[in-house]
Formats: C-alpha cells, structure tokens, sequence
C-alpha cells in the first residue's frame, strides 16, 4: 500500500463533441509529491484536474486518487481538495463562516488546523471575504480544503491572481502543509519557476496528451544545450533523443534528454532550467502543424 | 540557526545546495555537534521549496555522518568534516576574495570565474594522476 500512487490514470480521456480535451492521459504520482501540471491554455489542465475531483466523467480510461476512482459521493470528495481556478468563496461571508460551513459540511474536519492557519497569516476572520485581499482570500480557500484533511489537493492555477509576493506566501505555505505529511498534491500553473522550487515532479500537457511526466531532479539532470558549430548532428541524434534543434549558418543548438554522456567534446554542454525545458517541447509540437499548414497553402 | 537560501539559476541541484550550506556552516564554526538544524517546515515556510528537497539534502549529510536525524525531535549536527581547521578556511577564503576581485578587475564574470576555476581544478586533477 505504501506504494500505491496517491494519484493515478491509465488512457484517461475526455471528448467534448468531436474534440478530444484530453486523451492517452496515463500517469502515476507517488504519495507525498507536489505535481505541477503545466501546458498551453487549452492544453487540457483544468478537463484532467475537473475529471480528478469527480466533477467531470471521463470519455475514456480511468482514475484512482488514494485508491478510490472519483465518484460524487462523501466518502470521496471528503478525502479530495479541490481548488477551482476562481477561489469559490463566498463574497459576503466572513472567513469564520467559511470555516463553520465548513465543519457542517465535511464528515471529517479538523477546525483546528484551519483556523490555526488563518490566524499564522493574521488573516481577520471576522471580514467578508471581498474585503480581504486576494493573496489572503487564497490562504483562506487554501486552508478551507486542508481543513478536510485531504489525501489529494488539487488546486487550479491557484496563484495566476497573486502578486509576487502574494504567489511566494501561497506556495510557502502550501509547503509547509505539505511537510506535516500525508498529502499530495496536483497544481497547475504557468509560472514554471515557482513549479520548479516548489514541485517535486512535473507533468506537461501539449495538444492534450501528457508529453512529459517525471522526477523533475531527473529532467533537470537529463536534458542538456548542446552547442557546437554547425556540423554533422547524425551521431548526437543517435545516442540521444533530440527534443529541439536550431540552427544558424555557423552554429547549431541542440536541446537533447541524453541517453548517457556526451563523447565528442567539441559539443558544449550546458545546464537548462525546468522552464527552458518545457519551452523546447511545446515548441517543437507547435512546429509540426505549422509546416503542415504551410505545405496546405 | 542559519538561514539557508537557494540560488535558481546556479544549475547546482536544489538539494545540493541546502547539504552544501550546512556543511559550510559545519566547517566555518557557525554550526558546531550538538546544534540543531532548522526543521523541514521552517526551511520550507521560509523558501517555499517542496519538502523533500529538504529531506533529501539532510539525508545527503546524514550520508556523510555530519548530522544525525532524530525521530520526533529534529535533525542535529554530530561533528565536524575531517579537514583542516576553520581558522584555515578563513585565510583561503581571504586569498580566494582577493584573487576573484583580481578576475573581475580583469573583466571576468561570474561564468568566466567557474570556468576557470573548473578547468584548472580538472587540469591539477589531470597532473596529479599522470
């Protein structure tokens, strides 16, 4: 049991008349991890997070979060956090009705935890929600789905509104849930140098299909620049994979996952970080249905 | 306490960076056996990182034997790394200032200095074994 994934999919899709949202989406995500899930707008983020929280049926394949595929029943969604992309509080209530509806609401509900949160941040519970600010109107849903004592978190882009310093105090604290133990959590953003302090694997999404789900120490480690003046590639392109190539008449870049070391010297070798990575294989996918396009013209 | 912090664009892995703190701090006198190092949540509240990559930079000293983790009661620093004394590391990190304001004088960037500092380590490595 200990090492059955907190999240798991296998061939999870989900078709929205003729077009597929989502689809080939299997993935596992061990207990503990904090995931960030990235992709272009209307790569499919939200549809997964939607299909993960049981608020959406999938056209295909299946899902597992702590073992339960997600159904709309208590015993489920009690064990689920959800964070819908706009905060889901409401405007005229206080942070302190929040937390009352939410121990009427939860079979399990450690008021606690929540309020205890709240008051760390100095967050007034006794002010409607539309007159906080938005960094803590976050803290406040965030600690409103912690209070249920979740297995899985889910939040969706949960910082997209926030300024920096906003963004920074939602994630430390997030964190610090995190390091109490027993949660897992799946957060989409944008914001890949946050995902990359704060995530511990990363899950891309490009024309709605997982393209990459890993350990990001092992992303990082694996994909390298490679730079070199403009020569023959054939023997680099056979012992690593090349996700991105672009050249110039003296020179040519290589962004590769490497399959082991680089031999030829001649070859410079440099780090990339999470965001650098990400870029060179969204873009190599837009690439292919432009050429595409222009050869139809 | 120390406060550790994390350098995104140095390509050092993350949890690198926090065993290399500590063991700097171990072996400079700021942390001596017995002092306990700040706790996984305090490091991750104030750097908002993901947890483990605490746990696994802890791990990597505990690996070396410099600190031990205590169940329930935090992590704590054993004893110093075998080397010479602080005292020691205080003068060549006296003459390696002076050097690098030398570099820089002479036009080189923070890149340049790591290269060349690579590229000799690696050179004397090469030297030694030949």
């Amino acid at each position: 049991m200990a090492d059955a994934p907190a999240i798991e999919t296998v061939d999870l899709g989900k078709r929205f008349g003729s077009t597929w949202a989502l689809r080939h989406c299997t993935l596992a995500i061990p207990e503990g991890r904090v995931c960030g899930l990235v992709g272009a707008n209307g790569a499919g983020k939200t549809t997964l997070l939607r299909m993960l929280a049981g608020l959406s049926r999938p056209s295909t394949g299946e899902a597992r979060l702590a073992g339960h595929p997600p159904a709309d029943d208590p015993a489920f969604l009690g064990g689920i956090g959800y964070l819908a992309q706009e905060v889901p509080l409401y405007r005229r209530w206080t942070a302190a009705d929040h937390l009352a509806l939410g121990a009427h609401m939860n079979p399990v509900w450690d008021d606690d935890l929540a309020r205890d949160r709240l008051l760390s941040l100095r967050i007034p519970l006794d002010r409607p929600v539309h007159r906080l600010s938005g960094g803590m109107r976050a803290q406040v849903a965030l600690a409103l789905a912690l209070g249920k004592r979740p297995r899985v978190l889910l939040l969706d882009e949960p910082v997209a509104a926030l300024d920096p310093l906003a963004r920074r105090e939602f994630l430390a604290s997030l964190a610090g849930a995190v390091a109490d133990g027993g949660v897992t959590v799946l957060l989409s953003s944008h914001l890949l140098p946050d995902l990359e302090r704060v995530c511990d694997h990363l899950v891309l999404l490009a024309d709605a299909e997982p393209v990459l789900a890993a350990e990001i120490a092992d992303l990082l480690a694996s994909h390298k620049r490679l730079r070199a003046p403009t020569r023959d590639t054939s023997a680099i392109e056979r012992d690593h994979h090349v996700v991105m190539r672009t050249q110039t008449p003296r020179e040519v870049t290589l962004v590769v996952r490497l399959a082991g070391p680089v031999v030829d010297p001649t070859w410079q070798v440099e780090d990339l970080d999470l965001e650098e990575i990400v870029l060179a294989y969204l873009e190599r996918r837009v690439d292919e249905p432009t050429l595409a396009l222009a050869a139809v013209r | 306490m120390i406060a550790l912090r994390l350098d995104g664009r140095s390509g050092v892995p993350p949890y690198l960076q926090i065993a290399q703190q500590v063991r700097q701090a171990i072996v400079t006198g700021t942390l001596v056996p017995g002092d306990q190092l700040p706790t996984v949540k305090e490091v991750v509240t104030e750097l908002a990182i993901n947890p483990n990559t605490v746990f696994k930079g802890y791990r990597e000293l505990e690996r070396e034997g410099l600190v031990e983790g205590r169940p329930g009661a935090g992590t704590f620093v054993l004893r110093r790394p075998a080397g010479p004394p602080a005292a020691t590391h205080h003068t060549l990190a006296r003459s390696l200032s002076r050097w690098v304001d030398r570099a820089r004088a002479a036009g080189l960037d923070d890149r340049m200095i790591e290269s060349l500092l690579r590229e000799v380590l690696y050179s004397r490595d090469v030297e030694a074994t030949a």
